[in-house]
Parts: C-alpha cells; structure tokens; sequence
C-alpha cells in the first residue's frame, strides 16, 4: 500500500525506530529462531539417529498430527475458535491420498481374481462393478496431490462461511464442529462400496512405483514429513508475526471493538478456520504415506478431541509447544496403552483436565515461566517487565480538588 | 424538510427511527440533525434508548423502520466495517480495548490501513503508522506507556486508549459513549480538555450523564425519553424545559 518513493525514507527512518518489525528479525524475534532450530535438529538428526526405523515411523505418524495441533495453535489458541472436528480435515486429505494408492495398487494385474479386476477390493466386495465417478480423477498424482489441499479447504471455507457469516461462534461452533465429524464418519461407514467403510482403505502398497513400504521409503517418508512440517511452523510463525496473528488475539478478547474499527472479522475467522484445515490435510495425507491406510477412525469426535489435547498440552498459544505436546501425548499413549489399555482413555481425560486446569498454557507455558528464566540472566528480563500496573500519569489530587458539586443539575442524572 | 436538504446540509440526518425488540420500541419514531462540526450531546435518564441509537448508527443494531443519512449515505443497509470505512467511529460504554495487546499495538490494529485478510497479513510497521501511532499516544498521555500491556491501565487510561483508537481511524463523525464514566475528578477535567482538542475539525456525539461535563462540551443537547425526543436544542434552553425538569433533571 505504501508508495515506492516512499520506501527510501522509511528505510532509513526504520533503522533508528525501535518499533520497526522487518525481515527475518521480525518474523522470529527473541528465542524463536533457537526454538525452532531445537526442534528441528531434534526431530531431523537426534530421533532419526537414535531410534530404530519402527520407533521413528511411529513419530512420523506422530508428527502427522503436529499438522493438526500447529493449525489449532492458530485457530484456537489465537484466535478463539475452538474446533472439536479438526479429525474431518486430516481425514479428508488422508482419504485423498488413499485414493490414489488405492487406485494404484488396484491395476487389472494384480486384482485379476475379483469379478471386476482393476477395481479396489472394497468396492467388488460391495457388487460394485464400476469405478465410481469420483474416484477417476484419482487416477492423477498431482490432481490427488491439489485435492488434499483444496477439497478439506473448500470443505471448510463452507463451513466457517456458514457459521461466522451468521455469528455463530465459542461453544455453539465447537459442538456443529463435532457434529460434522460424527456426521463424516458415519457417511464414510455408511458407503462402505465407495470408502471401504469401517475398515477404510487399506493394503496401500505404492506411489508411482516406489514401494513405500520398505525401510529406505519410511527413512524417506519421514523426512519428507518433516520438511512440510517445518514449511507448516514456518507459515504459522509469519501469519502469527503478521498484524493478521494481532488480530486474531484481539478477536479474541473483543470482536466487536475489532469490527468497529472497520474489520470484517468473519473474513478473518474464515480464513484461519481455512488455514488450519489446510495443515490438517496435509497431516493426513502424510499419515496415509507412512501408516498406509486412512480409515474412518482418524476422521470422527474422538481422534478430534485427542487432536485439541495434544495441541492444549504443548500450549495452545506455541507452535512449537503443540508439537512437543503432540509427541509426549503420543509418547505416553503408546507407553500406556500397550500395558493398560482399559485405562488409556480415563488417563488421556484427567491429563486434559489436569493441564487446563494448572497449566493452562500447557508445556510452553511452564518452560517460559520456569526454565526460560534460568537461560537470560540478563538484568534486561527485569527491566522488561512491567512489574506492576503504573498509577495513572497524573497523581490524582484528590484532596486540592474536592468533589465538585457543580452547577444546579449536576450529578442528577446520575 | 426535504430529503434532499437533509443529505447535503448535515452531517448525520437521523429520520423517523425505530426499533422494536419484541415489541418493546426502544427508539419510537426519533429524528434529529447534526451540523457539520457539531459536538451533540444526547441525555436522557436510564433506558431512555440512548446507546441504543449509537447501535443504530454504527450497525449494531438493525433498525425497524427509518432512516440514517451519513453525508447522504444511507447506513441502515451497510455492514459495520463499510460504516467504519465511510468516516464513523464508535467508542463503546465501557472501555473496549485488547487487553492481551500492548497500546502500541492496540494502536496500529486500529490505524485504518490493511484491513482485509491479505492486507493484514502482508501489512508492514513503516515510519508512517509509527509516526500515527506515537502521535496519537501523545493526544491521549500515553506516550510513556506504548510498550505496556493494555490489560495493565488503569481505568481511565483505558478509555483514553479507547478514544485513541478511534481517533487514529481519523472518522468525520465520532460517536462517544459516556466518555468519563468512571473516571477521577483530574481524569474528567484532562479528558474535556482531550475531547476539545480533538473535536476540532470534525462531528461528534457524545452521551454522558455528568451535567457539569455536559456544559462545558456540548454546542447542542438532544434529550431522550423512553425512546423519543423530549426536548432539543442549547444546554441554558434544555435546562429550563419544564419537561425535562420533570422526567429527568428536577429531581
């Protein structure tokens, strides 16, 4: 918006402004570049050198729901719409994906005992003797690879459009959210012929010819996974950077003194809502990669309130903290559920509980009140904090001016 | 009155507005003119449907019936942001302001730049809406508190932050509800002296209920009464309605 002329002179008085936000400073001030330089040596060296390929598919699955819980850092955290169906968009672009591999794993060859070869498995078993419409466009790697972003996009441009156009927001959005993922998974089961059902799609072998069920496939994988997380963080940050994340926080707290002051807030939740079913496409199509199969189990209520826990544990105002948090609840969900599998759930819930209520800024709360300060040993910490609220400006001389009583009708209206 | 006269000599032609929440009329059939540079000050005692025209005007509240002329615009039909974006500003009762923010940054969400999705995510912090922003502290005595979390204020520090948000929107006509309320005896006076520094040059409509503040500010008073006009016009002829005296100031 600025004029050309203009940028010489700004630059220049930039350079002495204190307040002045630009380039690489700007989009990661303070620890942010260390934060996300931690994370991305520990996800990118330390885990792949130390875990065997089993363990570390595993935290690449793990990290396919980092996607979901980094988009709800913006979504929920910033900007206060809590999504209880996150699960439909990871669904969504996990689904995409399948439907590529399945379509690929499907050729006349290798399908040629079922009544109608060269169709999935699921659909002959279902007497379905034709490939459905839909499915045909599947046939196409980059048409799969821009339906897993557009098609749980679209998806949720509806939504929010429908929802923030009409105002509904807070708990009424969170229960329509996961109305819609009960209400997917039960279309997804329902048509079991076209979606493979309960089982979902399965027995995904290939990606244009590269088997990626081998070890070198799952190292690659795996990294591919990572990369496109960081290209997910790195998004986060500069939309959390930008007056857009400002916003957000002020939507937040007072949507109506935002939108007097000439915002159309809606325009805003919807493309936050967007942007957060963006990453949790991708999440799930990377889940499809790895796992090898996407079923309807990831996409209904229960796998979208784990993915909000996951996010609420690391803290739902850190990017990074939704990714340890993801990681640890995993971590725990592995660990526990293999010796008391009865329990999991009831645990998962009082751990829910528990860090909403003591820590409600979950892990990176608790670092930035107890382990950050051991770092900076700086005086400057304590400069920086405004110890208490400042009396007002002027000290109030209360005693030279006493009440007034002024005029005939003051204080009557009153 | 033509319609016509009305658009092009005032500001703000308010004409036969109504709303009706259930049937109860919170503003029954209320016309009322504001001049260009005007500093209109509508009293009127609780419920008499007050900041229920400030909803009005600023599309907060859709009106039943009537009409809004902003400079021959009719504002019953847009949206809250397209009324914000043609020149009207609105402070609310309480102090509304982001209190997770600091006034710095309350400050620049409120400059009126980038305001579209895209705008607000490639909108850049230059010189010119740092210069805007440290300007406008300056109006409101907070220039030493740029960096300070809003939630931290105090009272009436908040509402002059209010004030500075609106003020930095640069609106024609600025509406203010109870602008003093809750404020200190010092606080009242500096924020009279702030509302007729920063009147100048534009129309504004105030509501407030301290007389003494009434006087020293309004150039005319408008009184409401269970959603109508009672009375109009100087703050001396207003005083002396004898309708007024009864409903709402002899008491």
């Amino acid at each position: 918006m600025s004029m050309p002329n203009q940028s010489s002179m700004e630059n220049s008085a930039l350079v002495e402004n204190p307040l002045s936000q630009h380039g690489l400073k700007a989009l990661f001030p303070k620890h942010d570049i260390i934060y996300l330089a931690i994370l991305a040596v520990f996800l990118g060296i330390l885990l792949p050198m130390t875990l065997d390929i089993f363990r570390l598919n595993l935290v690449g699955k793990y990290l396919t729901y980092a996607f979901v819980a980094v988009g709800l850092v913006l979504c929920w955290g910033y900007g206060g719409i809590l999504s209880l169906g996150q699960g439909v968009f990871f669904g969504l672009g996990g689904y995409c994906m399948a439907m590529f591999l399945k379509l690929e794993a499907s050729d006349p060859e290798s399908t040629k005992i079922q009544s109608t070869p060269g169709i999935p498995d699921f659909m002959d078993w279902n007497q379905i003797t034709e490939l459905p419409w839909f499915w045909e466009p599947f046939y196409s790697l980059p048409f799969a690879l821009i339906a897993i972003l557009v098609v749980p996009t679209i998806f949720a441009y509806i939504i929010a459009v429908a929802m923030f156009k009409r105002r509904v927001g807070g708990v009424y959005f969170a229960i329509i959210t996961q109305a819609i993922a009960s209400i997917l998974t039960i279309l997804i089961i329902g048509q079991q012929g076209y979606t493979g059902g309960v089982n979902g799609i399965t027995d995904l072998r290939t990606l244009l010819g590269w088997d990626i069920r081998t070890d070198s496939a799952k190292y690659i994988l795996y990294y591919v996974n990572f990369i496109l997380l960081m290209l997910c963080l790195l998004a986060a940050q500069f939309v959390r950077k930008s007056k857009l994340g400002r916003l957000l926080v002020a939507m937040r707290g007072r949507e109506d003194r935002v939108r007097f002051s000439g915002y159309d807030v809606s325009s805003f939740k919807i493309f936050v809502f967007c942007l957060g079913a963006a990453f949790s496409a991708i999440g799930g199509a990377m889940f499809t990669l790895q796992v090898g199969f996407m079923s309807p189990s990831f996409v209904g209520i229960v796998p979208s309130i784990e993915m909000v826990i996951f996010c609420a544990v690391g803290g739902r105002l850190s990017i990074f903290g939704a990714v340890y948090g993801t990681l640890l609840v995993n971590w725990a969900k592995t660990t526990f559920s293999e010796s008391f599998p009865e329990l999991w759930l009831f645990a998962m819930g009082a751990l829910f509980i528990g860090v909403v209520m003591a820590f409600p800024n979950g892990l990176a709360g608790i670092y930035k009140s107890h382990i950050e300060p051991l770092f900076s040993r700086k005086p400057k910490m304590f400069e920086k904090k405004p110890s208490t609220p400042k009396p007002a400006s002027a000290p109030e001389p209360v005693s030279a001016e006493p009440p007034s009583i002024p005029g005939s009708i003051s204080a009557m209206g009153k | 009155m033509s319609e016509k006269k009305a658009a092009k000599d005032f500001v703000l032609a308010v004409e036969g507005l109504t709303v009706s929440f259930d049937g109860f009329k919170a503003v029954n059939d209320l016309s009322f003119y504001v001049d260009e540079g005007e500093i209109r000050v509508i009293i009127g005692p609780n419920g008499a449907g007050k900041t229920t025209v400030l909803d009005l005007i600023c599309g907060k509240t859709k009106s039943t019936a009537g009409s809004i002329k902003f400079r021959g615009m009719e504002l019953t039909k847009m949206t809250e942001h397209a009324i914000v974006h043609n020149g009207v500003g609105r402070k609310f009762q309480n102090p509304s302001i982001y209190e997770d923010l600091t006034v710095f940054e309350n400050l620049e969400l409120s400059f009126p730049r980038g305001r579209s999705v895209l705008g607000a995510l490639f909108f850049r912090r230059d010189a010119e809406v740092v210069e805007a922003v440290e300007e406008v502290a300056e109006t409101i005595f907070l220039k030493d508190q740029l960096h300070t979390t809003a939630g931290l204020l105090s009272h009436g520090q908040k509402q002059w932050l209010e004030i500075g948000m609106l003020l930095i929107q640069k609106p024609d006509l600025l509406m203010l509800d109870e602008p003093v309320a809750g404020m200190s005896v010092a606080e009242r006076k500096r924020t009279a002296e702030l509302l007729n520094r920063i009147t100048k040059g534009r129309s504004v409509i105030v509501i407030e209920h301290d007389m003494q503040f009434v006087e020293d500010i309004a150039h005319r008073v408008t009184v409401m009464h269970q959603g109508k006009t009672l009375s109009e016009g100087s703050m001396e002829r207003v005083k002396n309605d004898p309708k007024v005296v009864e409903v709402y100031l002899g008491h």
